[in-house]
């Protein structure tokens, strides 16, 4: 049978360039390599050098901040805030989001608020929240949980609506009864849907926290950028800018991972 | 029936019963411009173990007609009964295999094939033993835990068929299965499908929109007329079985299925117009 191939590992096409050739994971090596190099050829510069410190001050700030036990607290906190809010966001969005999606009359109610909010910059609420939650932990968190829910409800509501409906009528010819079609059709097939969910409210949790500790917070990798300013503390500044980054950088690569793992079976296209 | 008589295999138990009994079937469809009608007082009675098939130019009801009978949709008005029993929803007696294979990405191949016995509240080993024994019949029991993103289209058809099989219903109603497959690999599911319907004796009720597929599967096919879908024509094929490829070859062959193909070319004109 011919048709047998299609699953037969194929050889890999012949590599022609010397790039290609190249380990995936070497070239980020090098892509960090050359970026850190850049990093301490333009901080010799005299006037850039005032507020991008030369890469071994932030080694040595970070060794001080760490030592301190500050660096710690404020990871700790920020940490903190994003996964209460992102999940609070995520428990509440993904039944609003399944009944959005199977009520028509759910959908009328909910929609349209949530397209309003959702022009609603994040940040906007903040003033508001600050009224009336004050400065504490619950402030930062409903801003995050608003933030998130907002966007997990939409990602997983079309993948609830995208369910094919053949996949729903061959279940039912089979049959499946509603709760079967449920649990057995369109949970898993929205699942992936949920994952990118996850992933895009992660990735506004994160950003929201910092602008939200910026405002004003006891702790956090926000508040500890935003009192460094006030001292002029320009190492401690880009210190927390690289931890944000590598923070959320860590999360997403998490997602992903789970997102290859728990996924696997979709067909995708090649690139 | 005339035809029948002159078939080896299988032969129509002579209940006087029919398997599936059509009466005044009318569907219609509330558009936007005025109401369509896509079935139009359609009538048709398919014996037990019959082998259907439909032809008719595309739009003419024949996949809504398929999705009455399966119990996926309302009539407007009239009746489909199945072993004497008014059709109100699908049923386990009914099996159904869709042009666009339907399998459930996220499941393996035996997965997919013990999932409708799982609904019936089958245990596992023995759910399991039965798929492979489908899987088997199929040809795919080394695929048995690929996933269908992993397979061919031929292939996961043969899946979808197994899947179909595995529940044992005693209609199976296929909606262009082979449409979207090459002409090798349809003609090699033809056969397969033969060979099966000839193993496990079931009524089949087939739409193609492919007239030598009709010819090569069928001991009965059924013309649809242009919108309103109607039964235009019904034609008696009297070639018995086993058919196998070289069964194309006949002159018989040739003669019932340009008779067929003049009678749904001029509905194909009725529909350009």
């Amino acid at each position: 049978m011919a048709e047998m191939a299609v699953t037969k590992p194929k050889k890999k096409a012949v590599q022609t360039s010397a790039w290609k050739r190249i380990h995936p994971n070497v070239m980020v090596l090098i892509s960090l390599i050359v970026g850190v190099v850049f990093w301490a050829l333009i901080s010799l510069i005299p006037t850039v050098g005032n507020i991008v410190s030369n890469p071994w001050t932030i080694m040595k700030t970070f060794v001080d901040e760490l030592t301190s036990g500050r660096l710690g607290a404020n990871i700790f906190a920020s940490i903190f805030r994003v996964l209460s809010g992102f999940l609070l966001g995520l428990v509440v969005a993904i039944p609003v989001a399944f009944l959005m999606a199977w009520y028509r009359p759910v959908r009328g109610l909910i929609e349209p608020w949530i397209q309003f909010f959702r022009t609603v910059p994040p940040i906007a609420l903040i003033p508001l929240v600050i009224v009336a939650f004050g400065v504490g932990e619950g402030a930062k968190i409903s801003v995050i949980f608003v933030a998130t829910f907002l966007v997990m409800v939409i990602s997983i509501y079309q993948g609830v609506r995208n369910v094919d409906p053949t996949l729903i009528k061959a279940a039912r010819v089979l049959g499946a009864t509603d709760k079967d079609i449920f649990l057995e059709v369109v949970v898993p097939a929205a699942f992936p849907y949920i994952l990118v969910g996850v992933r895009l409210g992660l990735a506004s949790a994160w950003t929201t926290l910092v602008a939200a500790e910026l405002t004003g917070a006891s702790k956090g990798l926000g508040n500890m950028i935003m009192e460094a300013g006030l001292y002029f503390r320009m190492d401690i500044i880009i210190l927390g800018i690289i931890i944000i980054g590598i923070i959320g950088f860590a999360m997403d690569k998490g997602v992903l991972y789970l997102e290859r793992r728990l996924t696997g079976w979709q067909e995708l296209r090649k690139s | 029936m005339a035809g029948t008589a002159q078939i080896l295999t299988p032969a129509p138990a002579a209940t006087g019963v029919p398997k599936i009994q059509i009466s005044g079937l009318q569907k219609v469809y509330a558009g936007r411009q005025g109401d369509v009608v896509a079935l139009q007082n359609v009538n048709l009675s398919i014996e037990p173990n019959e082998f259907v098939c439909v032809v008719g130019p595309s739009g003419c009801g024949k996949s809504t007609l398929l999705n009455i009978i399966a119990g996926l949709e309302d009539a407007t008005s009239g009746t489909v009964q199945v072993d004497g029993k008014d059709v109100t929803g699908p049923g386990k007696e009914r099996g159904v295999v869709f042009q666009q294979y339907a399998l459930f990405p996220w499941k393996t191949v035996i997965q997919n094939v013990e999932f409708g016995l799982k609904l019936k509240g089958m245990n596992k080993k023995e759910r399991r033993e039965k798929a492979e024994f489908y899987l088997e019949l199929v040809g795919l029991k080394d695929f048995a835990h690929a996933y269908p993103k992993e397979l061919s289209g031929g292939m996961r058809q043969r899946v979808a068929i197994a899947r179909a099989y595995a529940v044992q219903p005693e209609v199976l109603l296929m909606d262009e299965p082979f449409g979207a497959l090459d002409a090798q690999t349809r003609a090699q599911l033809q056969e397969e499908l033969l060979a099966t319907w000839q193993k496990e004796q079931k009524t089949c009720f087939f739409i193609t929109h492919d007239v030598e597929e009709a010819v090569i599967l069928a001991q009965k096919v059924i013309i649809m007329s242009a919108r309103p879908g109607r039964v235009k024509e019904i034609v008696n094929v009297d070639i018995p079985y086993p058919r196998n490829q070289e069964t194309k070859l006949l002159d018989r062959f040739s003669e019932i299925k340009n008779e067929i193909w003049a009678k749904v070319y001029k509905e194909y004109l009725e529909v350009k117009k």
